[in-house]
């Protein structure tokens, strides 16, 4: 939807399958998604939607089992990632894509100290070692460790939950990366935390100049911090856009009810909660039409027998709904 | 908007028999299992196949090579060596299952003691598993043979108290990591008792490592008690076993090689079989140990 | 409404260290208090919700209250019983009133139990004589919505939604007066949650139930609780009506955890976080008032006095020495919802 000038990465028609036991999982299907310069894009979707199959596909991290569709495509600052030769793969994998995992506690290695984790992954630099030690210092106080120079010979775990998370957040950025990822990354944290982190990342992406992908299951943060919002359902994007129109004019009846959902949004205090009935159809045998379909309470003629393209709702939004092609 | 909403997606299903199929598609493990199968099937049926008494003397055809009358030949008194095998695999496997099997029960009660007691409980227990494995086994049977003389008894009691700490230390370490889940706290919450708890709830979530460990142990335990009984100190004749039949084979090794081979070959046969099954058992029960291959 | 649950200065203390370590250390008191003079009281048929960040003694009290960790002082009464001192036959009949959802929907059930035996088995733990188990485990199971296929699954081939189901079922077998729910929508997707919380509202109405909702999801315990505990270092520090404390807190923390739940509009950004730093160790307790080290509206009396908890408004108590007095002053950002 973007000129690939100012586009950091653009997944286009992206299909991957996994084969199983019980069959093929038709785990994401023809996913277009861009990550333009400077902008924070997030993912939404339930549990199942494919959002991590999506990310581990960008770092190309995915499981042996998997295949991806010829004609998909994944391209990062110009290069296609799915294209790339191991050595290649290696280059970039930390370097320009860098990620932040959901639980701070593992993505560490409990044995090392953190001077030590932070120096290690600037291998690739041509420095002293006490330059190495001076940009990890610096990189903790950017994140708001308080006294890093002495804190660089502690360990994981003497630091608090919100703490470690600040330090994975330090790692990600020091390589200065065109793009970091972020997987549910306030997930493991308090919410007076996740308020922190999610501020903290906001301001040093802008600062670093670099672009984020943000997934989450939690309409508020990505209300909080995203510009551009990407709805995934059941290995499909349904609906992506600008945050405002998005979170004010959703099309997608998916969204919608996602919305409607949220607790959080329902302003009147009341006992009885919206729910989305019926379940996430089984990836291994998809409904012929619409894949929201079965749950969709505003299905007419054409949704149970053909699946729908995507439309424009307008410059900046798009849906894969019927109801966006016949308003 | 309601709550009732029927939750009636289809239940992940998995086949039947599912782990054992995924056995079966192990080659090893399959070769494995039609070992141990050839080797139970043949000891429990020994009295049927076996064609002759295998105390029967027949001095007339001492030290025989195999023939059709005597598939692997006779030993110095004339005896039919199939036969003696055969009878020898009965001794072997009620030795290493009798002996495997108490340990196994003991370590895991034990461990399973040790691991949800209290803490004093779980140092006494550790600490007396720790001074009997200190004790090297050979040494340990020569010391308790030579204090109660040898018997099938005997070195059922020895393999029994060299092996127990080895499955109560594992039981226990796994009771430690089950003990503070959640859903042993749920099953207390309910008001569940101790004993319900830890036979009920843990026993199910911390036996597959112990079986695991008893199938690689129990053809350690046949050589042991071959060993024992090369050495005189197993079970006493005319009772066969194959550490006696090898031993046999060894005085006249000058006369006839077969009687080194008939002792020889059950041995091998029951190592590899147990070794094979058990480490496909491990892979399909315990997929994390896997290597990736 | 008649009083079911009444819980009046209690204290739970855990050792941190064992006598040895606690001598070479010179430690001289090896104790962290968890729940620290909690008092509150749980009427019949309500809601009551316990907020509070990890460490704040929330998922402790709860425990405490079902018995699985041991109380060091104070009292628990349900239903005019005193719990403490009473030999262990008396303490499970009257705990078979009282049943507790974990937090984890799939892992607190048993992983190699069928459905059928989960929910059947407090009818086999209390021996209760006479039941049908087979009839039992069909009527709890239509009870929580689930249909009869679902007897012979295990834990690992149901949905988080499922599995949270077949908790409420088996909470439901012994037809308890008490439900503590310890965070009763983690790890469900936002979908499934109302679901669940539907669920749980039907069965109140239709069985009479009290809740003891455990949660730091604010926006779910607006919902659905009556009145509410918010808890900080194992201490109440603002207690009161539901829709009053979201209105108006009183206390600062609570002031500064309604504002860290993000408002799913992007119109509604905020620029400035009201909470800096993070929660104290239970080690080592800040003096004078515990929260001062993150306050952002601190003074100097804060620095050496302790607050205690006392009434600032009818129904509502604050431990804050300089509590809000009504929603003007509470801050410009004003609380979320």
């Amino acid at each position: 939807m973007n000129d690939r000038d100012n586009t950091v990465l653009a997944v286009r028609d992206l299909s991957v399958d996994f084969l199983t036991g019980r069959g093929t999982v038709r785990a994401l299907r023809h996913v277009d998604l861009t990550v333009p310069d400077n902008r924070v894009v997030g993912i939404v979707g339930e549990s199942g939607c494919g959002k991590s199959t999506l990310i581990n596909c960008v770092l190309r991290l995915l499981a042996a089992n998997a295949v991806v569709a010829d004609s998909s495509s994944v391209v990062f600052k110009g290069r296609d990632v799915l294209a790339m030769s191991p050595a290649d793969l290696r280059g970039i994998r930390g370097k320009e894509i860098s990620m932040v995992f959901q639980d701070p506690m593992t993505a560490l290695n409990p044995v090392i100290s953190i001077g030590t984790q932070m120096t290690d992954i600037l291998y690739r630099l041509d420095m002293s070692m006490a330059d190495k030690r001076r940009l990890a210092t610096d990189m903790l106080g950017q994140v708001g460790i308080p006294d890093p120079a002495r804190r660089l010979a502690d360990y994981p775990h003497q630091f608090s939950g919100g703490m470690r998370q600040r330090i994975c957040i330090a790692m990600a950025l020091m390589m200065n990366p065109g793009l970091l990822i972020a997987d549910e990354p306030t997930t493991a944290l308090d919410v007076t935390l996740e308020a922190q982190i999610i501020h903290l990342m906001k301001d040093l992406c802008a600062r670093f100049g670099c672009s984020m992908l943000f997934v989450s299951h939690n309409l508020g943060l990505i209300a909080e911090l995203c510009d551009e919002v990407v709805v995934m359902y059941a290995g499909e994007v349904v609906e992506q856009g600008e945050v405002h129109d998005l979170f004010h004019r959703a099309q997608h009846p998916y969204t919608r009810m996602l919305l409607d959902c949220d607790p959080a949004r329902i302003e009147e205090k009341r006992r009885d909660l919206p729910t989305i009935s019926g379940s996430v159809p089984d990836l291994i045998d998809l409904p012929r039409g619409c894949i929201f379909a079965p749950r969709c309470p505003q299905r007419y003629a054409p949704c149970s027998d053909t699946a729908p393209a995507t439309y424009d709702v307008n410059a900046v939004h798009q849906a894969r709904c019927f109801k966006v092609r016949d308003a | 908007m309601t709550d009732t909403t029927p939750s009636d997606v289809a239940i992940r299903q998995e086949p039947r028999f599912a782990r054992l199929r995924q056995l079966l598609r192990d080659p090893l493990g399959c070769f494995g299992l039609v070992l141990v199968l050839l080797i139970i099937l043949s000891a429990i049926g020994a009295d049927i196949i076996a064609p002759h008494d295998y105390k029967a003397l027949d001095v007339k055809s001492r030290l025989a090579s195999p023939s059709w009358d005597h598939l692997l030949g006779t030993d110095n008194l004339g005896r039919d060596t199939f036969s003696r095998i055969l009878h020898g695999g009965q001794i072997a496997l009620y030795v290493a299952l009798v002996s495997v099997g108490s340990s196994l029960l003991l370590g895991l009660v034990l461990g399973m003691l040790a691991g949800y007691g209290p803490s004093w409980l779980d140092n006494v227990l550790m600490w007396f598993f720790d001074s009997v494995r200190a004790f090297p086994v050979i040494m340990f049977a020569l010391a308790v043979i030579t204090v109660v003389g040898p018997s099938l008894e005997t070195i059922i009691f020895v393999v029994i108290a060299t092996t127990t700490p080895g499955y109560a230390r594992i039981a226990r370490a796994s009771t430690l990591a089950t003990k503070n889940t959640e859903f042993i706290l749920a099953e207390r919450a309910l008001g569940a008792g101790v004993p319900r708890i830890m036979f009920s709830h843990l026993v199910p979530n911390i036996v597959q490592p112990l079986l695991i460990l008893a199938s690689m142990d129990i053809p350690v335990v046949i050589t042991i008690e071959a060993g024992l009984s090369f050495l005189g100190l197993g079970v006493k004749p005319p009772t066969p076993s194959w550490g006696s039949i090898l031993n046999d084979g060894y005085g006249f090794i000058r006369n006839t090689p077969w009687l080194v081979v008939a002792g020889g070959i059950p041995l091998i046969i029951t190592t590899l079989g147990f070794t094979f099954l058990g480490e496909a058992l491990r892979d399909v029960l315990d997929p994390k140990l896997k290597k990736d291959r | 409404m008649p009083e079911l649950l009444n819980v009046e200065g209690l204290r739970v203390r855990f050792r941190t260290a064992g006598l040895v370590k606690s001598l070479v250390k010179s430690l001289t008191d090896p104790h962290i208090d968890a729940v620290m003079q909690v008092s509150f009281t749980l009427n019949e048929g309500e809601t009551y919700g316990l907020v509070g960040e990890s460490g704040s003694g929330k998922t402790t009290l709860g425990r405490a209250i079902i018995g699985l960790v041991e109380m060091a002082e104070g009292s628990i009464t349900f239903d005019g019983t005193e719990l403490r001192g009473l030999d262990d036959a008396r303490l499970r009949v009257i705990r078979r009133n009282v049943a507790m959802m974990f937090q984890d929907p799939v892992a607190s059930l048993s992983p190699r139990k069928t459905v059928r035996n989960l929910i059947t088995e407090p009818f086999r733990i209390h021996r209760i004589p006479g039941s049908e188990s087979s009839r039992d485990a069909r009527r709890l199971l239509n009870l929580v919505g689930l249909h009869e296929g679902f007897l012979g699954a295990y834990p690992h081939q149901l949905s988080g939604g499922q599995a949270r189901r077949v908790g409420v079922a088996r909470a439901l077998a012994l037809e308890p007066r008490l439900i503590i729910a310890d965070e009763p929508t983690a790890g469900l997707d936002v979908s499934v949650q109302g679901e669940i919380l539907n669920l749980m509202n039907r069965l109140q109405r239709e069985l009479g139930l009290s809740y003891l909702i455990i949660t730091h999801n604010l926006p779910v315990v607006r919902h659905v609780s009556d009145r509410l505990a918010i808890m900080y270092l194992g201490r109440f520090v603002e207690t009161g009506d539901t829709d009053g404390i979201f209105a108006s807190p009183a206390h600062p923390y609570t002031l500064g955890l309604l504002a860290a739940v993000p408002e799913p509009d992007p119109d509604k950004r905020r620029e400035k976080l009201e909470l800096e730093g993070e929660i104290p160790s239970l080690m080592n307790r800040p003096q004078g008032c515990e929260f001062h080290t993150r306050c952002p509206f601190v003074r100097e009396k804060c620095l050496s006095e302790a607050p205690v908890l006392r009434t600032v408004a009818p129904g509502r108590m604050a431990s804050c020495h300089f509590p809000f007095p009504n929603p003007a002053e509470a801050g410009t950002s004003g609380p979320g919802g």
